[in-house]
């Protein structure tokens, strides 16, 4: 389930609902009493610790195990390394480089198609039609599954013989069917295919809560003054959407580095489905455990996501400070 | 595509979507494609497939591979240990979650941003990057034999239950701090008068207000956790005590080439998520859209 | 400081019955924390008033794992034991049998003779079976007491049953077109190239799991540079970037048109299935294909051929991997476990193996060979009489090296033709340079 991004904006201003709750002054600490004082820090210092020791810690000791050499059997057998994982990794691993690239076509996928079919059901699904709580259901309900689900579904569609696809294309059984899962010219499309289905149903439910919070009378504003459809929604909704947008944008760009469940599935992620995540773990937990090489990787992958949270956190904080 | 996305028409003038309709149509029954092949695949027999192919419309519908599916899946055993590590997890994440966001968002004191920005930072981790010291943490340390058979945290529910609630709560925490930073704070401020203490006002005040987005959370945090896939293979190796996202896929070694048995085990497994989506789906797409949404 | 506002969705849904109903139900399920305790607890490893064992088995397939379970139900019989088995799908085992190992282990782990065996003895996480060997010692060859020995000399494995890897045919297809065995690497190219002429895919392969190819690099390399040279390239006392390696590569790539182009989406059951259906005209692979023949009559209609003679040794070197078990290390000291592996070790615990699996040859001496299939003998026929023994790659080469290094590096090759052995060396070196 690593993949959906476990990501929401907070709300922005409350303007435009019209109820203006008197903010919360949040009083001061040194003023309670000891008691409190001491209740108060047991209710911070517990999920604190917790979060430290399981989440902050070993990201750095996954940082400083880059730097080492170690089979992951004994504590004893750590040695330093310097640099040599960071430059195996890139100069020497085959797999670096696709994994890189599949990485990014993933995030491009993503941004370019997945993320568009669901703005644009949204967009259709918020108009006043018929049945669109029926076809909301629909787009929606893979959202439901997990990406195993996904991958064993969609597996089904794509085997090479028995599969829809084949089926349907009027090649099953034939020497020209396409093993869509196997052959590692089509196998990341295919994924990512089966990827978007679900996808999409996520950002449309996202984008049709921004869309249903937007202030009526904009819309009606903008209708006096003779603009059209497309005209109201690049001008007047896009604009006002801006806060979602960015959630969107970042949900976006996380899943694209944290997909790992489909291709791990489908082949362990080889042949053609090799993703920078998936690299991590087949260095650091399988038959061959490499530590060192497993851990570097992993810190690359953490130094990219660090662009988008850090991005994510400076927009949403910055205006509660 | 683009021609049939108009926008919504000004009050008053309804108009025919026509094309719209053509539209999502299509792509309804693109989405609903994959699941009714699966489900067809399953409700027939392995012998007339094999026979006729799965392109094709003969033979008797039954469900003969879901209860040969459960019965030697196993699949009993994949649903108790989902369970076994859902609840407690939730319920601990939101126990937490719920306090560190009652302490930021009532609260003023040095690091309360910091500690938010911190928490809301983890859960966006890809955890892949925890994966090998987590691993090494829990092998070295000890456990009893009487609560673990490993003696050590490796192959145990707590193992995944702990970063479950480590990795999940720092979302719950930024949402709820969210949630309670708009209600009045004249609620606690009278309630302090009145000589509530901290916890006091915590339990009695603020976590009933609360509930709505405690319910919201709690739906998409089970659906999570029974979705999540990685944590249990990274940490459990007895077969039978795999939770069932994580145990399905021995369902797919152990049924090789059998589509319509691993049909039949993966639309048993897609039963619970869509009784829950049934059931609470506006808890479920609130708990998404909480915060997401415009306010 | 802004106001923050909850989404509307909340403001309608405010049921407050669920949501108690939700919380009641949670403290509930705290309340039962003992049973994950009662889940995820058991005995101390080494308890010596309980007559208890476990197996981990990584035989998933349907056949061998009802052979399995009849070992050991065999083993309960006898002894009145209770016996755990946990039943792994066989790539995970094989996968994240370190981290499996380093966590919470059955006593007995089904596993296989070579340096990957001879490796997680090295680093302590098998216990020696010296005990047992004194007892089962007699069963043996020599060649299979070697192959259960550790860096250290002590006995770190028990054999079950070993199998040949050769190409695997359909005698009526043979005979319908009047194909010849061929003995050399040009005459296995002409029978390739009529195969395709009369329609047929010459070679089944399947390399979806990444380790089937590796037995045609085994094959291809041992006749091409001979056994020892197969060896030390495993062991890395070879280096990959030299043109004995390229030249393994060139004769392989000779036969890549003749192998099925789907290789790297199927499992080596499809593979089989495409040779059984007729389809493909052959498939290297073990003598386990067997297991996956439900059909009496393409079994009877199944033989094999050794890989034909390249340059040199001529067919002396076969590739006859041992699977069998071992004992992880905190089972040590459990006397039931010992007892299990001896009985393993015997001709009756191998019988009882082999009477549901009857695509493996046992091992033990005083084993039943009396139901051996003409198959079998032959299989059997051909271990005894080869001069030189391999395991596997996977076996016989670093975990890393194989998993890490081998695997894409031969999906590469199968997918393109290209492969580039300066890169290899330099992920061996320090592959094998960090043990």
């Amino acid at each position: 389930m690593s993949v959906m991004p476990q990501t929401t904006l907070p709300s922005a201003a409350a303007a435009s609902a019209g109820v203006t709750a008197p903010s919360a002054r949040p009083r001061r600490v040194r003023r309670l009493s000891g008691r409190d004082r001491l209740v108060l820090g047991v209710m911070v210092g517990v999920p604190t610790l917790i979060q430290a020791v399981l989440v902050w810690i070993p990201t750095l000791l996954s940082v400083g195990l880059s730097f080492t050499k170690w089979n992951g059997l004994d504590l004893a057998d750590i040695r330093p390394a310097g640099l040599s994982n960071y430059t195996y990794a890139v100069e020497e691993y085959p797999p670096f480089w696709p994994a890189l690239a599949h990485n990014i076509i993933w995030l491009v996928f993503l941004a370019l198609v997945a993320t568009p079919i669901g703005l644009l059901l949204a967009v259709l699904l918020d108009q006043k039609i018929r049945g669109t709580r029926l076809y909301q259901s629909v787009f929606f309900t893979p959202v439901m599954l997990s990406m195993v689900m996904v991958g064993i579904i969609w597996q089904l569609i794509y085997a090479r013989n028995e599969g829809l696809l084949n089926n349907l294309l009027g090649t099953a059984g034939t020497p020209g069917a396409v093993d869509w899962f196997g052959d590692s010219d089509v196998n990341l499309w295919a994924a990512l295919v089966a990827t978007t289905w679900r996808h999409a149903g996520y950002i449309m439910v996202l984008y049709l809560a921004g869309l249903k919070g937007i202030d009526p009378s904009l819309r009606e504003a903008a209708a006096l003054d003779g603009a059209n459809g497309r005209q109201t929604f690049f001008r007047v909704i896009l604009p006002a959407m801006r806060p979602i947008n960015i959630v969107i944008v970042v949900i976006t760009i996380i899943e694209g580095l944290r997909a790992f469940d489909i291709v791990y599935l489908i082949n362990k992620g080889t042949n053609g489905l090799e993703l920078l995540s998936v690299l991590v773990i087949q260095n650091l937990v399988g038959a061959g455990q490499v530590i060192g090489v497993g851990s570097a990787l992993a810190v690359i992958l953490l130094v990219i996501s660090l662009g988008p949270i850090v991005y994510y956190l400076v927009r949403t904080f910055r205006r509660a400070d | 595509m683009t021609a049939t996305a108009p926008i919504a028409p000004a009050a008053g003038r309804p108009r025919r979507h026509y094309g719209t309709h053509l539209f999502l149509v299509v792509m309804a029954v693109m989405w609903l494609v994959p699941l009714l092949w699966t489900l067809y695949a399953a409700l027939r027999p392995k012998a007339v497939t094999d026979k006729y192919g799965y392109w094709s419309l003969h033979g008797p519908l039954n469900l003969d591979n879901f209860t040969a599916a459960w019965s030697q899946g196993g699949m009993a055993t994949y649903f108790g240990n989902t369970l076994l590590i859902t609840v407690p997890s939730v319920v601990l994440t939101l126990g937490f979650a719920s306090m560190m966001a009652f302490a930021v968002s009532r609260f003023t004191w040095r690091f309360n941003l910091t500690l938010l920005i911190l928490f809301t930072a983890g859960n966006m981790l890809p955890p892949q990057v925890l994966a090998a010291p987590l691993f090494e943490m829990f092998k070295h340390t000890p456990l009893p034999y009487s609560i673990s058979s490993s003696g050590t945290l490796l192959d145990t529910y707590y193992a995944v239950i702990a970063v479950e609630v480590a990795f999940q709560m720092g979302f719950c925490t930024f949402v709820l701090s969210n949630y309670m930073k708009a209600l009045p704070s004249g609620l606690t401020e009278a309630a302090r008068v009145d000589g509530a203490s901290v916890w006091q006002q915590y339990s009695r005040i603020i976590m009933p207000l609360t509930r709505p987005a405690l319910a919201a959370l709690g739906t998409l945090e089970v659906v999570w956790l029974y979705n999540d896939y990685f944590w249990p293979l990274l940490f459990i190796h007895s077969g039978d005590r795999l939770p069932i996202t994580t145990g399905i896929t021995n369902l797919q070694g152990q049924f090789l080439l059998d589509y319509n048995m691993i049909a039949a085990g993966a639309t048993i497994t897609v039963i619970p998520t869509l009784a829950v989506y049934l059931a609470l789906q506006r808890h479920f797409v609130a708990g998404l859209t909480l915060g997401a949404s415009k306010g | 400081m802004a106001s923050h506002n909850p989404t509307p969705f909340l403001e309608s849904r405010l049921d407050r019955r669920t949501l108690l109903r939700g919380l009641g139900g949670g403290a509930a399920a705290l309340a039962a924390a003992p049973l994950l305790a009662a889940c995820s607890g058991g005995p101390a490893p080494s308890d010596p008033a309980v007559k208890a064992t476990s197996v981990g088995s990584g035989l998933s397939d349907p056949v061998p794992r009802s052979a399995i379970q009849a070992m050991v139900d065999a083993f309960k019989a006898k002894s009145g034991a209770t016996v755990k088995t946990n039943v792994m799908p066989r790539a995970q085992l094989v996968d994240n049998i370190s981290s499996y190992l380093q966590s919470n282990p059955e006593d007995v782990i089904t596993w296989f003779a070579g340096y990957k065996m001879r490796y997680y003895a090295a680093k302590g996480l098998l216990a020696p079976v010296d005990d047992v060997w004194a007892q089962i010692g007699g069963n043996f060859s020599e060649g299979l007491t070697k192959a259960s020995e550790g860096e250290d000399g002590k006995k770190y494995f028990v054999p079950n049953y070993n199998y040949p890897w050769g190409f695997y045919y359909r005698k009526s297809v043979w005979q319908e077109h009047g194909y010849e065995i061929p003995g050399t690497f040009d005459a296995f190219r002409a029978l390739c190239e009529q195969m395709k002429k009369d329609g047929l895919t010459p070679i089944a392969f399947a390399d979806k799991d990444g380790w089937p190819a590796m037995g045609t690099f085994d094959y291809i390399n041992m006749r091409t540079n001979g056994y020892q040279f197969h060896l030390d390239l495993c062991a890395h006392k070879e280096s990959w970037d030299q043109q004995k390696v390229k030249d393994v590569f060139d004769n392989w790539k000779a036969l890549l048109p003749y192998q099925d182009k789907a290789a790297l989406g199927a499992t080596w059951q499809e593979g089989a299935r495409s040779m059984t259906s007729k389809k493909a005209g052959m498939y290297l692979i073990g003598a386990f294909i067997a297991q996956d023949v439900t059909d009496k009559e393409i079994l009877a209609d199944l033989d094999f051929f050794p890989f034909p003679a390249i340059a040199v040794e001529g067919t002396d070197a076969i590739e006859a991997p041992i699977d069998g078990f071992v004992l992880s290390k905190r089972a040590g000291s459990n006397k039931t476990a010992k007892d299990m592996l001896a009985f393993f070790g015997s001709g009756a615990g191998q019988d009882a193996y082999a009477a549901k699996d009857s695509s493996n040859l046992q091992t033990a001496k005083d084993a039943n060979t009396a139901s051996f299939s003409e198959l079998n003998k032959k299989g059997a026929a051909a271990i005894a009489d080869a001069k030189y023994i391999s395991q596997f790659f996977d076996r016989d080469a670093l975990p890393a090296m194989a998993n890490n290094v081998m695997i894409p590096a031969l999906q590469g090759f199968i997918k393109d033709g290209t492969i580039d052995t300066r890169a290899i060396e330099a992920q061996a070196k320090s592959l094998y340079a960090a043990e």
